[in-house]
């Protein structure tokens, strides 16, 4: 078992240097295009993409290219965006992580939670009005965009009824770090957790009760009740725990490309400074460092859940361990 | 069939010490995965006009062997030859036309139909495919073959879906017929059927023999239907031929041991109660790692020392007959 | 055999009908089944696929979706009524009066858990004993069912046990709180027959040992006539011939069972040239003719066969069909006596 999660961390790192690599070739290797003066941005002086090139060593062979760029990247963490007047790229986006995972990780507990409940509350009052009403309701969360019920949640609690005693709490739009006080920090994230998390509730809820009706139908199921089991034990020791398999997949994808920037929407409706509105930007003003940042970030991120995925496959199903 | 005439005939396939290995749980590491042992150091002989009936318990590799003979699966090593030509290491261009010869038959008749497509076209894309009719001809012999299986010329204009069980089959082997194939090998073609249905089929699988001048191989666990329709038996163990003979005389008198056991062990309606059941010990080991010496050896009420250490090759055995035992029953002298 | 007037039977099956609503209205599934189980004694109800022998367990245990089944009779167990029961009371009696043994072995576990922790799991849902106390039972009743280091097997998962050790695992579950009655849904039809004949030796054995009452459901007559006290045999929903195994298997009524004794090829004798096959194919649910439903298969079907055929008894030996008498014996030497004649 030790083996095996070792293996799959080496197949991580594998995978993130193939990103690099190839995140690189796009950027920074396209024949017929001048990377030095992409990077220097539009109306750029030439001495300035002079001394890109030389920096970056633009003039040397490709794998050079690529090692001083990572290097940059990673080592001396001086990858500087000249769009942006010499800001430098690696703090920018260790300052926008923690928003983007303070808001996905939140409401990644709530639509777990949430989906859960839904699911298993619908496969047993299966074909029953809660049943209906249910799939109803997830499916109003499943087909509400993100921008729209995050601006509908800010004119409630924002303007329209902010002064009254129900909204009165709600902080001003933007983040507030957990460190200055973990109470503010949850305060300000509530609203914008509900608004990413109604989506999800409604696609794992739906996928989970589907998913919970068919392991209804397996053999498995019919000796737990044959046992003589309750309905609650036979659904949530045997079936929703053979259903949590599938969905332990959909969410590590889909939480790995949350924190990776997909979460942009929420962040922009709140006043979010995370790393989908930092990508957003530097994808406007053709940052190159910075976008070469963002992505590196991203897939990270999607890699290591995919990962961490896989490791808690092992626990979860035994029939993935190795004899 | 007699000894004699098979001699005198070169064999319609031959196989010599086929072997096919599969490898599982293989990584990027050199030296992972281990080998399953399918099948191991085959020889035999099939005749054109023979059933052969090839029966065995899972693990046996019986489906394996069959899938061999047709070059489903590429053998491990040994040799097979089709009529005289030599076709182990045969590329899909050269194996072609031995294709349009040989058929398989499947056991779910319902997954080796496509049910988006109606039968005229399951049916018919090989007989176009191989050019075996042009034309209008395609038409006629598709009715032809409905009506030689026992369905009717409508039923062409059919979804798989609109059948039952025993029809499905039924347009399985209308499809392999299609293509007037010399070699039919059939994979528990009756065993996911009804009884009732089961001896229609086992019966069809019979007339289309004679009619037709077929060779099959059968490939079931089901001994009664096996020696129902073969003329000669081969015994299969975790991918191992411990016996061969023809049907009758193997039946009766089984020489190696587990031919014996097996026998025993199948429930009868018939003489209830009226024959000794052998009991075997244990389960079939894993081919992942047979047993040293001969593979029955672990479960083998009669095993010596001997069979532990060393392995017994397929030897003659009285007229017809093969075994692959140091202390085969009965005696030679029959 | 009707069950002893002294002595009421275990299980008591009267005019128990199944039907399921489907897009075309209400199917009747099973039509006015009765039978009843003796303490100790193994029933087995043959039929082919769609017979409804499986259907007529599950509504027995209440196990079928009560939304879009429906069930009507009345099944006595122990006198006490299950189908009028609350569901409350019935689990009680699941698995622990009444176990179950279903037919694939290999998805009958739930492939996330050992073997011991799911047999322990069914100790524990009746009986108010510890955790290590169930365990300790489950490996007793692993080594009870013939599982080599019973010990070590009750820390395994389904998936790394073979087949034939999976479905002694399964009886092992289903015998845990001492069942009176076992039901056996075609307990060795996924198993291969030297595999096949070690279970059903296991289930004689645990019958002798336990005193438990086995309904042993399948399609193999073979396996019928190795393991069986008396025989149902049942087709398109309703019982058409039941007695004692010798009755059925000597001088069969229906020509239904002689049709399913023919079709089996022999495994010694003479060979037939032809098996004597039923043509056509048994009825789905839905479209079973009004009168005798084997009757379009049936190669004797008379005018008569429209109607609801009678119940001819030779004692307790009883089936559901026209012929009678003499002629019957001479019809049955017909199918029958082929394959003495070949």
């Amino acid at each position: 078992m030790v083996f095996s999660i070792l293996q799959r961390l080496g197949q991580m790192v594998f995978v993130l240097f193939g990103i690099s690599a190839l995140v690189f070739l796009i950027f920074f290797a396209t024949p017929g295009s001048d990377p030095a003066a992409r990077i220097a941005g539009r109306n750029a002086a030439q001495e300035t993409v002079q001394a890109i090139r030389k920096d970056f060593g633009f003039d040397r062979p490709l794998p050079v290219q690529y090692a001083i760029m990572m290097k940059k990247l990673f080592v001396s963490r001086d990858l500087t965006s000249f769009v942006n007047r010499g800001l430098e790229v690696v703090p920018q986006v260790m300052r926008a992580a923690p928003i983007t995972l303070s808001l996905v990780f939140g409401a990644a507990i709530l639509w777990v939670v949430g989906s859960i409940a839904v699911g298993v509350l619908a496969a047993m009052t299966r074909d029953t009005i809660i049943d209906k009403g249910l799939m109803i309701l997830a499916l109003i969360g499943v087909s509400m965009p993100v921008f729209w019920l995050g601006e509908l949640l800010n004119l409630v609690s924002q303007s329209r009824f902010h002064d009254s005693f129900l909204f009165s709490w709600v902080p001003g739009l933007g983040y507030k770090p957990f460190f200055d006080g973990p109470w503010l920090w949850f305060k300000t994230l509530v609203i914008p957790w509900f608004t990413l998390a109604a989506l999800y509730i409604g696609i794992y809820g739906r996928v989970l009760r589907a998913n919970l009706v068919e392991t209804y139908q397996e053999d498995y199921i019919r000796t737990a009740r044959a046992k003589g089991l309750s309905p609650s034990r036979v659904m949530l020791r045997h079936a929703l725990r053979m259903s949590l398999i599938p969905f332990v997949t959909m969410f590590g994808m889909d939480f790995g490309v949350l924190v990776g920037g997909a979460a942009l929407l929420t962040e922009v409706v709140f006043g979010l400074n995370g790393v989908g509105r930092l990508t957003y930007q530097a994808m406007l003003n053709l940052d190159l460092p910075m976008i070469l940042a963002t992505v590196m970030y991203a897939s990270f991120f999607v890699v290591v859940t995919n990962a961490l995925v896989d490791i808690l496959y092992v626990v979860i199903d035994p029939r993935v361990r190795g004899n | 069939m007699t000894a004699a005439t098979q001699t005198a005939r070169p064999p319609l396939i031959a196989t010599r010490d086929l072997t096919k290995h599969f490898t599982v749980g293989k990584t990027m590491r050199p030296g992972s995965g281990r080998t399953v042992h399918a099948v191991e150091d085959v020889s035999l002989d099939l005749f054109a006009g023979e059933t052969l009936g090839l029966v065995g318990e899972s693990g046996s590799g019986k489906s394996t062997l069959g899938r061999c003979l047709t070059r489903l699966y590429d053998p491990t090593s040994g040799s097979l030859t089709f009529d005289g030509t030599d076709i182990t290491r045969a590329g899909e261009r050269a194996l072609l036309p031995v294709r349009r010869r040989m058929q398989m038959i499947f056991q779910d008749p319902s997954a080796s139909l496509n049910p988006r497509r109606r039968v005229r076209d399951l049916v018919g894309d090989a007989v176009r495919v191989h050019g075996i009719r042009k034309g209008r001809a395609v038409e006629d012999w598709l009715r032809e073959l409905m009506d030689i299986v026992g369905l009717r010329a409508e039923h062409l204009d059919r979804y798989p879906h609109e059948f039952s069980g025993g029809q499905r089959q039924r347009i399985g082997i209308a499809r392999a017929l299609a293509v007037e194939p010399e070699l039919i090998v059939a994979d528990e073609p009756v065993s996911a059927l009804d009884v009732s249905v089961q001896a229609q089929i086992v019966n069809l699988f019979s007339e289309l023999r004679e009619r037709l001048n077929l060779t099959y191989v059968f490939i079931a666990h089901d001994l009664a239907v096996v020696r129902q329709v073969s003329t000669r038996v081969a015994v299969m163990y975790l991918g191992a031929l411990v016996e061969i003979g023809e049907t009758e005389s193997l039946y009766s008198r089984p020489r190696h041991p587990y031919t014996e056991a097996l026998l025993s062990a199948v429930p009868q309606a018939r003489n209830r109660g009226r024959r000794n059941r052998i009991l075997l010990e244990g389960e079939i080991p894993s081919p992942l790692a047979p047993p040293k010496g001969c593979k029955f050896s672990t479960r083998c009420p009669f095993a010596q020392e001997r069979c532990h250490a060393e392995r017994p090759v397929l030897l003659p055995a009285g007229p017809g007959r093969s075994v692959a035992c140091h202390y085969p029953l009965g005696s030679d002298a029959d | 055999m009707e069950p002893h007037p002294m002595k009421s039977p275990l299980l008591d099956v009267q005019g128990l009908t199944v039907s399921f609503s489907s897009d075309r209205g209400r199917v009747k599934a099973i039509d006015d089944v009765s039978f009843s189980v003796a303490e100790g004694e193994i029933l087995s109800i043959v039929g082919e696929s769609g017979s409804g022998k499986s259907v007529t367990l599950m509504s027995l245990l209440g196990l079928n979706d009560p939304k879009t089944t429906f069930v009507e009779g009345a099944v006595a167990f122990r006198r006490k009524h299950l189908l009028e029961m609350p569901d409350r009371e019935l689990r009680r009696l699941r698995g622990k009066e009444i176990g179950l043994i279903s037919q694939d072995p290999m998805t009958a576990l739930t492939p996330v858990y050992t073997i011991g922790w799911q047999i322990a799991e069914q100790i524990r849902t009746h009986e108010n004993v510890s955790k290590s106390a169930a365990l300790k039972r489950a490996v007793e009743l692993l080594a009870a069912v013939g599982l080599p280091n019973p010990n070590e097997a009750k820390d395994r998962y389904p998936h790394q046990l073979s087949g034939g050790m999976r479905q002694r695992a399964v009886i092992a579950m289903a015998l845990s709180c001492n069942p009176a009655l076992l039901v056996a849904d075609e307990p060795t039809t996924a198993l291969d027959v030297t595999v096949q004949a070690q279970v059903l030796d296991l289930l004689l054995r645990l019958r002798d040992e336990f005193g438990s009452a086995i309904i042993l459901i399948t399609h193999d007559m073979g396996v019928v006539a190795e393991v069986a006290d008396r025989v149902h045999v049942m087709y398109a929903g309703r019982i058409v011939e039941k007695g004692t195994t010798e009755e059925v298997f000597e001088r069969p009524m229906h020509p239904y069972s002689w049709g399913l004794m023919a079709s089996i090829p022999p495994i010694d004798g003479p060979r037939l040239p032809r098996l004597p096959s039923i043509p056509g194919m048994p009825p789905v649910p839905g479209a079973i003719p009004t009168g005798c439903a084997f009757a379009p298969r049936c190669r004797f079907a008379r005018a008569a066969c429209l109607e609801r055929p009678p119940v001819r008894r030779d004692g307790g030996h009883a089936a559901l069909c026209v012929l009678e008498g003499e002629e019957r014996e001479r019809l049955r030497a017909s199918v029958l006596g082929e394959e003495i004649a070949a």
